[in-house]
């Protein structure tokens, strides 16, 4: 049957097996017809198989019939053969080298159509080795005269130098006058070539940086054109062009003041412009403001991109808003106080229905939280917490940490209280585990007492915040009268002022027995601390001798536990915590007791209440030992990989936590996260990476490029890793900066991966 | 030995593919730019044509979708999906499909569903003269089709003795 009629025949199928029993009918005759040798049917076979194939069905045994239809002179059967090539091969099967003289010789044909099947096929399916075998040819036709053929030539160039990097030099001849071109087509794939090139090599950015002129010559004809008919799109002359010529603009401008000079107009005139009423125009206004941002721009241009997101945030259309989320969450950094003055539209955002717009609200409110509104901020994510999907409640409550550890806790003394009015969030098995963390962070003693009996002057209801102050008095109350604490201003307290508070605990109808075990073993510590040893005395007898001696007793020995345990958080490349006193204990100390060692995702959304409670308390601390623990907590349980310590170094510590990029399994996602720890902040922040000759390496855009002093904050950056081979990964590191005025540079080797993050 | 990556900054935005299905699920057309094994592939399909019709009709074009973003919008019955990396323009991609539905519309005339089912290897000849390894090689609707429909031509003059195929 012919092919259409075959099509209509199967689509009668009443059931998955009468569909099943036609194919099945129908490739066994297929099969018999290629047996035969059949040139006048192969055609239709093929092609009928490739229907086929698309509802499912297997069709390997329709591979070489493709090669022969591409060999084929007729036109029909190479249209089809090469069709079938790229729907059924792929460059793991051998079977696929075999195209490579067809291809070789249809890139030499005469009708540019079959030159152009060859292009199209070599562009979107060219494994390494045919590559390499055709550049020569790509090269050639990258010159010709012919558009419709050049146009082609370069993005199957494209292809050839994102499979064999080496090659790209020998394109570089044929690119010198691609942009004189007036031809559309050519000019796009242009555009992509250059953009491709300059991004893959430093030298070539440089060579190509004298083009900015012509680019920003054309990009300004394409605006100031009048109507052309062909290029059109509602108003708007070429959009896919302009949008290339932006990013490739972009990628010229950034870190070359030049550049980003000559380009400032430009921008400006695009940002002004262009026709917003349809999504056409915004996707130029998007592309625009992505560059603003990148390049050298000066401020008035950077204002000008950041109001053009605020105006993308209140558009009707979901998709202008998503976008203007992505791109605020990107510059929230660098033009923080800009992003702050569309705040309450971010925040209303996290009310949308589409998760995405909430997820990027989300990570957008994080980062937007400082000392003057946190506490309408701290309402405002609380709800979300409260009410968002389970998806998302690890990753709010380990943001909602890290958000008010990095900036609350070093802006603002007395704002988080607002936070632990959700109360409820928090459960009794919290306290122990804070109390670790807190004696695991030896410098902080001193502020974290300061901290909490300040807080207990405020409020003495909530139990486990009462809790854990009462503890930290009674082992820091020494630091707190001498009034030790850096951080901040230290409180005038007298031994006297700090015993009736924890009596005050004692007799207040608020606490619950435990917490009066806990403020009357506080106030036992202090014998030893303080020198009003005769209050302390009276005072212990009184309430030693209480009714609730039995509730009194658990309390004071599950002090005594607490006191006693391993502090075994999995900190890598940390300083090692206090070695324990004593006595060893079996009792697991990680802040998620009872989750178990094979992460699954249940897990994760299950202890995102149990780690909210955690949070809860420690919202009020800070970041242990420079870590984000509960970062790279939450990546562990989620991938099993544990995170690792890369380098460490005159204060610069650089930690590599790991994820499975899907859909490739051969490809490792590495986060780099960037720490400084001496009291200069670390500027021009590069971080270069190299691999053996099997990997390939892909370096995505880091996060800033100032390092901040003090562990105020990282800079992160992914890395992807395609290693095919599984090979074990071996890493080189060039880090450059500048601090303090001088410049820095290092070499290192990264030999310590995880097996499992390369097997 | 040690082969440096001389990016400093790679902004990495392919296509990676693109897929056609209708609203229950079926695929109509399938475009691979990266490669991946026939398992992979089914694995990949299956999953993003869930997440997707499981999607309500008022929420935005965009979805994360494990380390890729996917830009789908729905014409009549069929979805169009594509899967781009994260630094590219989401916004551009929209126009990107709405090209492509509108080159179909004008080679079919007032394209719909069952022109795509029945004629699918045109509707692959029409996307692989508009875009090449994933990137768009050509910007002008009239020079796409011209192309398309010399090559149809060319087909029928080489058939003219031969029956016709389809």
């Amino acid at each position: 049957p012919l092919l259409r009629e075959l099509i209509r025949t199967i689509r009668t199928a009443r059931t998955q097996a009468e569909e099943r029993e036609m194919i099945q009918k129908e490739c066994a005759a297929i099969r018999s017809s290629f047996r035969e040798e059949d040139n006048t049917y192969r055609c239709r076979n093929v092609a009928k198989l490739l229907y086929m194939h698309m509802l499912g069905y297997p069709a390997h045994f329709g591979q070489l019939e493709c090669l022969k239809l591409i060999a084929s002179q007729k036109f029909t059967d190479k249209r089809i053969g090469y069709l079938g090539a790229m729907l059924l091969l792929d460059e793991r099967q051998d079977v696929h080298l075999l195209m490579t003289n067809c291809i070789k010789n249809d890139l030499n044909h005469s009708t540019q159509y079959v030159q152009g099947l060859a292009l199209c096929t070599l562009g979107c399916m060219g494994s390494s080795e045919m590559c390499r075998d055709l550049a020569g040819e790509v090269e050639k036709l990258l010159k010709t005269s012919n558009s419709y053929l050049r146009k082609k030539a370069a993005l199957c160039a494209v292809h050839v130098i994102r499979k064999v990097p080496e090659l790209m030099e020998m394109f570089l001849p044929a690119t010198k006058n691609l942009l004189s071109e007036k031809n559309h087509g050519v000019l796009h794939t242009s555009v992509v070539l250059l953009t491709e090139m300059c991004e893959r090599s430093p030298d070539m950015l440089s060579h190509f940086r004298k083009l900015v002129p012509q680019l920003v010559r054309i990009l300004k004809n394409l605006i100031m054109s009048g109507y052309s008919p062909e290029h059109d799109v509602s108003g708007i002359s070429d959009p896919f062009l302009q949008v290339r010529i932006l990013r490739l603009l972009r990628i010229l401008g950034r870190s070359d003041d030049d550049s980003s000079e000559a380009m400032n107009d430009i921008l400006a005139q695009v940002a002004t412009n262009t026709e917003t009423s349809k999504n056409v125009g915004n996707a130029i206004l998007y592309e625009t403001v992505l560059t603003i941002m990148d390049i050298k721009s000066e401020s008035g241009l950077r204002v000008l991109a950041i109001n053009i997101l605020g105006r993308f945030l209140l558009n009707n259309d979901k998709n202008i808003r998503y976008v203007a989320l992505t791109s605020l969450l990107k510059t929230v950094q660098t033009d923080h106080n800009a992003v702050q003055r569309h705040r309450s539209t971010i925040v209303d955002c996290l009310k949308d229905l589409d998760v995405s717009i909430k997820r990027r609200a989300m990570e957008l409110s994080f980062a937007l939280v400082n000392g003057n509104n946190i506490r309408g901020m701290m309402k405002e994510l609380l709800y979300f917490l409260d009410s968002c999907d389970p998806e998302f409640k690890a990753d709010c409550a380990s943001g909602v940490f890290l958000a008010f550890t990095l900036k609350t806790i070093w802006l603002c003394p007395l704002c988080h209280f607002s936070f632990l009015q959700a109360g409820s969030y928090v459960r009794d098995d919290s306290v122990p585990n804070l109390i670790q963390l807190i004696t695991n962070s030896v410098e902080m003693h001193a502020y974290t007492v300061q901290r909490l009996y300040k807080a207990l002057l405020d409020d003495i209801s909530q139990q486990p915040l009462v809790q854990v102050a009462s503890w930290c008095i009674g082992e820091y109350g020494d630091l707190l009268v001498s009034g030790q604490c850096e951080e901040e201003e230290p409180i005038q307290v007298t031994e006297d002022e700090v015993l009736d508070v924890l009596e005050g605990l004692l007799v207040s109808n608020l606490s619950t027995p435990v917490t009066r075990g806990y403020s009357l073993t506080a106030i036992m510590k202090l014998s030893t601390r303080f020198s009003s040893v005769n209050r302390i005395k009276k005072v212990v007898s009184i309430y030693g001798s209480s009714i609730d001696v039995e509730l009194q007793q658990r309390a004071v020995e599950r002090i005594m536990k607490i006191s006693l345990i391993d502090v075994a958080l999995p900190l890598p490349g940390g300083p090692a915590p206090a070695p324990a006193p004593s006595v060893p204990t079996s009792q697991p100390t990680f802040l998620l007791d009872g989750i178990s060692s094979q992460p699954l995702f249940n897990d994760i959304a299950a202890a995102g209440e149990n780690l909210f409670d955690s949070l809860c308390l420690l919202s009020f601390l800070f970041q242990v030992n420079g870590a984000n623990i509960f970062e790279w907590f939450i990546l562990f349980y989620s991938t099993g990989i544990p995170p690792m310590t890369a380098y460490n170094k005159n204060g610069l510590k650089i930690d590599f936590t790991f994820e499975r990029a899907n859909p490739n399994p051969n490809i490792a996602v590495i986060t780099i996260h960037a720490s400084n720890s001496t009291e200069a902040d670390m500027t021009d922040f590069v971080f270069q990476a190299a691999v053996p000759k099997t990997f390939q390496l892909q370096l995505l855009s880091p996060s800033s490029n100032v390092v901040p002093a003090l562990n105020q904050g990282t800079v992160t950056q992914v890395i992807r890793v395609l290693n095919p081979q599984k090979q074990q990964l071996r890493m080189r590191v060039k880090l450059t900066y500048t601090h303090k005025g001088s410049a820095f540079q290092d070499l290192s080797e990264v030999n310590n991966f995880p097996p499992q993050s390369w097997q | 030995m040690f082969r440096w990556s001389h990016l400093v900054i790679y902004i990495c935005v392919q296509m990676q593919f693109m897929l056609l299905f209708s609203r229950q699920g079926k695929l109509r057309l399938q475009k691979w730019y990266v490669p991946l094994c026939d398992k992979e592939k089914k694995k990949i399909t299956r999953e993003l044509l869930q997440t997707v019709l499981a999607r309500k009709p008022k929420m935005c074009s965009f979805l994360e979708w494990r380390d890729l973003k996917v830009v789908y919008k729905r014409y009549a019955s069929l979805y169009f999906c594509c899967a781009i990396e994260n630094q590219d323009n989401e916004l551009i991609t929209l126009e990107i499909i709405h090209r492509y539905v509108e080159l179909l519309d004008k080679y079919f005339g007032s394209v719909c569903e069952l022109d795509i089912i029945f004629n699918f290897e045109k509707a692959y000849f029409i996307l692989d003269e508009f875009l090449l390894g994933g990137e768009a090689q050509e910007t002008s609707k009239k020079n796409v089709l011209k192309a398309i429909e010399q090559a149809d031509l060319l087909q029928e003059i080489v058939l003219e003795t031969v029956s016709q195929i389809y």
